[in-house]
C-alpha cells in the first residue's frame, strides 16, 4: 500500500495572533515566528504510518510519500515527515501569494498520475488559510472517493477498504470506502485507538498523539530521498481562481472586568447584561 | 440575470436552521450582483419541507430527493442545478464543508470558504477569515461561478418576508463514478435534549481545566440549567474528555450565542477564534492571567470545581 500525504508549513500557530499584515494591506508576513509543520498534517502523517507498519513487529507494510508545495526552507517540514518515518519526500517550488487550493490540486493530480497511490491522507485544513478545500476539490479531480474530517480510520488486513469514523453535526457518520480514495483527518485521527489496519494487533496501543522524530529517525531522514521540483515540472502554471483584494486586522474586543464572586457573576448577567 | 443559488440542508427532514444564515449572504450577494436567489433543497424529505421555504423570498424553490447524503452524488447534483449561477452557497456545517468544494471543482469554480461578511467593491468582495481569525482577507473569485461557504455565526438567520415561492423538482444528474467505492455505513445520532451548538443562545464550554470527561459532567449541569449547549476546547477533545463535534474554535465550531460560559478554559488563540463573536462571554478560571480574561466581559478568578456548582445554585435563584 502506497499513501500520498500532502503537507504545508504555516506559521507557528500558537502565535498566530502576531503575525503582521502591511499597512497597505496587500500582504501578511510572520516574521519572528518559527515555521511549523501543519498540525493536521502532522497527524495525517501519524495516521499514514500507523497504517502501513506492524506496530507490534516494527515491521513496515507500505510506502508513505510526503509532498509538500513551499519555498526552498520548506524541506525543513519535510524533512521532519521524513525522520517521523514516511519514507519519500516531494517539494514542488511555491509562495503562498501564489497558491490556493486550486494551484495544490493541479500539482497533487499530476503527481498522483505519477506515484499511483492508493490512498491520499491529508490533513482536514491547513491552520494559516483556514479554508479547507484541498482533499475535497482533489477528489473530484481524479474522481476518487472522499472521507472528511476521519476520527478513526479502520482498514482491512489487505489494505483495501476503510471504514471511516467522521464526527460530524448531530452524530457520528460512518463511510466505507474502497481504495483509491482520499481522506482528510481530524483531531481524534491521533488517539491510541484513531487507526486500526488488521495488522497490528489490537492489544498494542498507540501513544495519544502524533510521534517524535527518534535520533535514529532524524539521521536516517537525510538519506532519504527528497526530490526538488517545479510546478512547470508537472506541466502546471500557476493560476490562483481567488484573488486578495486585502488583508485587515479583525475588530478588536475589549475586556470587560472581573468580579468577585458568583454572586456578583449573577448579579451582573441578570441586571446589567440581561441574558439570564 | 447574475443569480444566487443556496444549496440548503435537510437534517430528519427539516431544513437546518443554519440554512437560514446562508439565505441572509444569498441576499445580501444577490443585491450586490444585481440579481435574484433561489433554493436547492436536496436529500430525503426534500419535497415535504420545501413549502416550508416558500416565504423567504426566493425566485424558486428547487427540491430533489437522491437519498441519504454522499458527496460523490449530491454533488453532481448541485453542479447540474448550479448552471448559470453567479454564485452558489452554502453554511459551513459539517455537510456544507464536505460537499461545497467537490462543487466548486465540478464547477471549475474559485471557493471562498467560511466567508463573514460581503462587500461591493466594483464586484463582489468577500471577507473570510486567516490565520485563527486574526487576519481578514478580503477576496474574489476570478471564475465565472464562485462557490462559498459562510459562517453561520456571522450571518443572521433569515427571517421570513412574504410571498410564495414556486416549488419545483430539481434537476437530476447520475452520481460520479467514484459513488460506487463509498458507502454509509451507519449514522450514530447523538441523542441530546440539548440544543446544537451553532443554534444555541448559551453555551457552556470546558477546557482542559476540567481534568477529565466525567467532569464535564458539571459543565451539562450549568448548561442544562441556562437550556444552553455544551461546548469543549481543542485540548479538552485531544484529551478525549468529549467527542470532536463538541470543540469550539478555529477548527471546530464557530458560534456567536448570547451568552458564552468559558470555564477552567485557558482561552488559546484557537480557542478565542471559535468564540470571540459572542455577546456576553464569562470566564471561569482559577489563572488570572489567563487570555480568555481579555475578552471576557465577566471574569471570575476561582477553582471551577467550587464555582461552577455555586454558579449553578445562585442561578436556579434567578432562572425559572
Amino acid at each position: 500500500m502506497k499513501i500520498l500525504v500532502p503537507l504545508k508549513r504555516v506559521a507557528d500557530p500558537d502565535n498566530a495572533n502576531k503575525v503582521k499584515i502591511a499597512p497597505d494591506g496587500s500582504k501578511v508576513t510572520s516574521e519572528g515566528l518559527e515555521w511549523k509543520l501543519n498540525p493536521f498534517d502532522e497527524y495525517a502523517v501519524e495516521a499514514a504510518l500507523r497504517l502501513t507498519e506492524n506496530a507490534a513487529t516494527n515491521t513496515r507494510l507500505g510506502e508513505v510519500v510526503v509532498v509538500s508545495l513551499g519555498p526552498a526552507e520548506a524541506k525543513q517540514q519535510v524533512t521532519q515527515a521524513l525522520a517521523m518515518g514516511a519514507d519519500r519526500g516531494v517539494l514542488v517550488e511555491a509562495t503562498d501569494d501564489k497558491l490556493d487550493a486550486s494551484v495544490v490540486v493541479d500539482v497533487l493530480e499530476k503527481l498522483i498520475a505519477e506515484e499511483k497511490p492508493d490512498l491520499v491522507l491529508a490533513g482536514k485544513q491547513v491552520v494559516d488559510g483556514d479554508s479547507n478545500q484541498v482533499a475535497q476539490m482533489l477528489a473530484q479531480r481524479i474522481g476518487w472517493p472522499q472521507a472528511t474530517f476521519a476520527a478513526k480510520i479502520e482498514t482491512d488486513a489487505g489494505l483495501k477498504t476503510a471504514l471511516v469514523v467522521r464526527e460530524v453535526d448531530g452524530g457520528v457518520s460512518k463511510l466505507k470506502l474502497t481504495f483509491p480514495a482520499v481522506i482528510s483527518v481530524d483531531l481524534r485521527i491521533v488517539a491510541p485507538e484513531g487507526v486500526k489496519n488488521g495488522n497490528t494487533p489490537p492489544e498494542k496501543k498507540y501513544n495519544d498523539g502524533p510521534r517524535y522524530p527518534s535520533l535514529k529517525g532524524i539521521m536516517q531522514a537525510k538519506k532519504k530521498p527528497l526530490a526538488l521540483k517545479k510546478p512547470g515540472d508537472f506541466g502546471v502554471t500557476p493560476n490562483p481562481r481567488l484573488e486578495v483584494v486585502k488583508f485587515e486586522p479583525p475588530p478588536a474586543r475589549k475586556a470587560g472586568v472581573k468580579v468577585p464572586d458568583v454572586e456578583t457573576l449573577v448579579a451582573k448577567l441578570k441586571n446589567e447584561a440581561r441574558v439570564v | 440575470m447574475p443569480n444566487v443559488l443556496v444549496i440548503a440542508e435537510l437534517f430528519e427532514g427539516k431544513v437546518r436552521k443554519g440554512s437560514l444564515s446562508a439565505i441572509t449572504f444569498a441576499r445580501q450577494a444577490a443585491a450586490i450582483v444585481g440579481g435574484a436567489f433561489d433554493i436547492l433543497l436536496l436529500g430525503p424529505g426534500a419535497k415535504a419541507a420545501a413549502p416550508a421555504m416558500a416565504k423567504y423570498g426566493a425566485g424558486k424553490i428547487m427540491a430533489g430527493e437522491p437519498g441519504e447524503y454522499v458527496a460523490e452524488v449530491y454533488a453532481p447534483i448541485v453542479a447540474k442545478n448550479a448552471a448559470g449561477y453567479a454564485v452558489v452557497c452554502a453554511t459551513a456545517t459539517a455537510m456544507g464543508k464536505d460537499l461545497m468544494p467537490r462543487v466548486a471543482e465540478h464547477l471549475k469554480a474559485g471557493m471562498a470558504s467560511d466567508v463573514v461578511k460581503v462587500a461591493d467593491q466594483g464586484g463582489l468582495v468577500m471577507v473570510r477569515p486567516m490565520y485563527a481569525g486574526n487576519v481578514l482577507a478580503h477576496v474574489k473569485v476570478k471564475t465565472p461561478v464562485a462557490v462559498v461557504t459562510v459562517r453561520q455565526a456571522e450571518f443572521e438567520a433569515a427571517a421570513e418576508t412574504g410571498g410564495a415561492s414556486p416549488v419545483s423538482d430539481a434537476a437530476v444528474a447520475p452520481a460520479e463514478a467514484a459513488a460506487a467505492r463509498v458507502a454509509v455505513a451507519g449514522f450514530e445520532k447523538v441523542v441530546s435534549a440539548r440544543p446544537e451548538l451553532t443554534d444555541a443562545r448559551v453555551i457552556v464550554s470546558g477546557g482542559r481545566g476540567l481534568k477529565s470527561g466525567d467532569n464535564f459532567k458539571i459543565i451539562e449541569q450549568l448548561a442544562d440549567l441556562l437550556h444552553g449547549a455544551v461546548g469543549a476546547t481543542r485540548a479538552a477533545v485531544d484529551a478525549g474528555f468529549v467527542p470532536n463535534d463538541l470543540q469550539v474554535g478555529q477548527t471546530g465550531k464557530i458560534v456567536a450565542p448570547q451568552l458564552y460560559i468559558a470555564v477552567g478554559l485557558s482561552g488559546a488563540l484557537q480557542h478565542l477564534a471559535g468564540m470571540k463573536g459572542s455577546k456576553v462571554i464569562v470566564a471561569i478560571n482559577k489563572d488570572p492571567e489567563a487570555p480568555i480574561f481579555t475578552v471576557a466581559d465577566y471574569g471570575l478568578v476561582a477553582d471551577l470545581f467550587q464555582a461552577v456548582p455555586a454558579l449553578v445554585g445562585e442561578l436556579k435563584k434567578v432562572v425559572a
